[in-house]
């Protein structure tokens, strides 16, 4: 599998600074997790998991994704994927980032065509993150 | 920094000895001469190193030199042998059995043929992996006219019982083919008691040249094959082309030098595998595919839970291993030999294969245990199947989407 030089750098960084790179999460009990919005897609017997957490705040009566957080079960694209999607949502509102196409992760990672499914998870736990934190505001 | 070679399974560097041998086969200082020249000094030396090599090859395995016909590897062979035999036995019967786990050169060559009309039964592995004696008899029918298994399991090292099996075959007069690509050199083959009629071979997995191999095909009782190749006749017409004398004087150079080292090579090949093993076994969550008691110690294949196999041979940069066969790695598929060992996708997308072989050195096993080590606790640390099951989630009830 030829990667690009940005999805093996992108994966090297996790895997050596995890913290840095936003790997974590929030669980019940945590200061603020009423503020989290998780989506987790994928399946193991696919090959792929991708657990997404945002947290948002309200700046100027939108809703700000203040920090996110990231584990990800599957291969090198998988997981650059997951990475490069967190240093996209950071400072969005939650409207900005539901428009993030998978494309655009594509296009920065470079992605092989045989990896293009890698990006479209990574597009699908964003709308699942966000729907998570709507419904959990909903119930406020 | 060159990666560490964990991958002989896949293919071996050439041994220095036999690169030696074959650099005399070429110039026109050298034997270079067509073998099938029988009009001059030039061919007869050809021929003669062509013979010598044949013979060396045959020592080995203990069969006629005369049973031995030169192909370009054990892919060809097995087409060669399957093909060549259904065809040519196709009015006994056009029934033949192999198995699921087989290398896809026996694979893709009984799809291609059960689309010409013949019809295959593909065997189920027992969980050990190997093919057990009652479901190979339970489904030979009076039309089967071959069975085809292979020897040594290229991904997880089983070892499949052809003494047993060829009994069971030559009772019901059905002609067995054994695929020996990964145990020829490797552990001890007797033709001579063995009930084979036809084997392949392949040179590159026992530090050989790529792209020569052979194929045995048993004299008495007379085994015939339709052959793939039509031309000048070479090989009793059994498979035409000029032969390539530096390729076949390496091939057999490679099987001397394995004949005569073969304990030693699997003597310390199974105390790297017991070095690997012993440094990784503490590990939560680890699954040996194959068996380390009754397996081939130099095909180790390890499942490490929760963790992708592909991300893992990318952390494991430094490393050469293989995930699945090297031949299809590319794909999103996880290993159909480990789902037909009835392993649970998610055991077969985390399993790592590592070959060892006759340069592996005890240092390069030890720092391999703990990059691995190091690398798995990396991807679980980012893996959030780990995390649940940290936190006793049962994977199993939870609905994926």
């Amino acid at each position: 599998m030829a990667y690009s030089q940005k999805v093996i750098d992108k994966f090297e960084k996790t895997l050596k600074n995890p913290e840095e790179a936003s790997v974590g999460r929030w669980k019940p009990g945590d200061k603020d997790f009423h503020r989290v919005g998780t989506g987790i897609v994928g399946a193991p017997a696919c090959g792929d998991v991708m657990k997404l957490q945002i947290k948002c705040e309200n700046v100027d009566n939108k809703n700000v994704i203040v920090d996110a957080k990231f584990k990800t079960y599957g291969c090198g694209s998988a997981i650059a994927s997951s990475g490069q999607l967190i240093d996209m949502l950071k400072g969005k509102t939650i409207e900005e980032a539901q428009k993030i196409s998978n494309q655009e992760i594509v296009d920065i990672l470079e992605l092989p065509a045989i990896k293009i499914h890698c990006s479209v998870l990574a597009e699908e736990a964003i709308h699942r993150a966000i729907d998570d934190f709507k419904s959990r505001r909903n119930n406020d | 920094m060159k990666p560490l070679y964990f991958d002989y399974a896949s293919t071996t560097p050439v041994d220095t000895r036999v690169i030696d041998k074959m650099k005399d086969c070429l110039s026109l200082d050298g034997n270079f001469g067509n073998p099938g020249s029988r009009s001059h000094a030039f061919g007869w030396q050809a021929e003669e190193l062509v013979e010598e090599a044949r013979l060396n090859v045959s020592n080995l395995l203990n069969c006629d030199p005369r049973e031995i016909i030169w192909t370009s590897g054990a892919t060809e062979s097995d087409n060669l042998a399957i093909k060549g035999a259904a065809n040519f036995y196709k009015e006994k019967g056009k029934h033949i059995i192999t198995s699921k786990i087989e290398h896809k050169a026996v694979l893709d060559t009984c799809r291609q043929l059960e689309s010409e009309g013949f019809e295959i039964t593909y065997l189920d592995p027992d969980e050990n992996g190997t093919i057990s004696i009652k479901s190979l008899q339970e489904n030979i029918r009076k039309d089967t006219t071959l069975v085809s298994l292979m020897h040594i399991n290229n991904e997880i090292g089983v070892i499949n019982d052809i003494e047993k099996i060829g009994d069971l075959c030559r009772e019901n007069g059905v002609i067995f083919h054994v695929d020996a690509a990964q145990s020829a050199g490797k552990i001890n083959i007797d033709l001579s008691t063995l009930k084979v009629d036809l084997m392949s071979f392949s040179a590159h997995k026992i530090y050989g040249p790529k792209g020569i191999g052979a194929l045995y095909v048993r004299r008495r009782p007379r085994i015939r094959l339709q052959p793939l190749f039509h031309g000048g006749g070479q090989e009793r017409g059994i498979r035409a082309g000029t032969l390539p004398t530096h390729q076949i004087v390496g091939m057999g150079e490679a099987f001397k030098i394995a004949m005569n080292e073969m304990v030693d090579d699997h003597e310390k090949i199974s105390s790297h595998r017991d070095t690997l093993w012993k440094g990784l076994n503490s590990m939560e969550e680890i699954y040996v595919n194959g068996s380390v008691e009754t397996g081939y110690p130099g095909i180790f294949n390890l499942s490490f839970n929760y963790v992708e196999g592909e991300s893992l041979i990318m952390a494991l940069k430094n490393i050469a291993v293989s995930s699945g066969s090297a031949c299809t790695s590319a794909s999103l598929e996880p290993s159909y030999v480990l789902r037909a060992l009835g392993r649970p996708d998610e055991l077969a997308h985390s399993s790592i294969r590592f070959s060892f072989g006759r340069f592996t050195t005890e240092e390069e096993v030890n720092s391999t245990v703990e990059l691995v080590k190091d690398s798995v606790s990396q991807l679980r640390e980012i893996s959030p199947l780990w995390e649940m099951y940290q936190d006793g989630v049962d994977l199993d009830k939870i609905e994926w989407a």
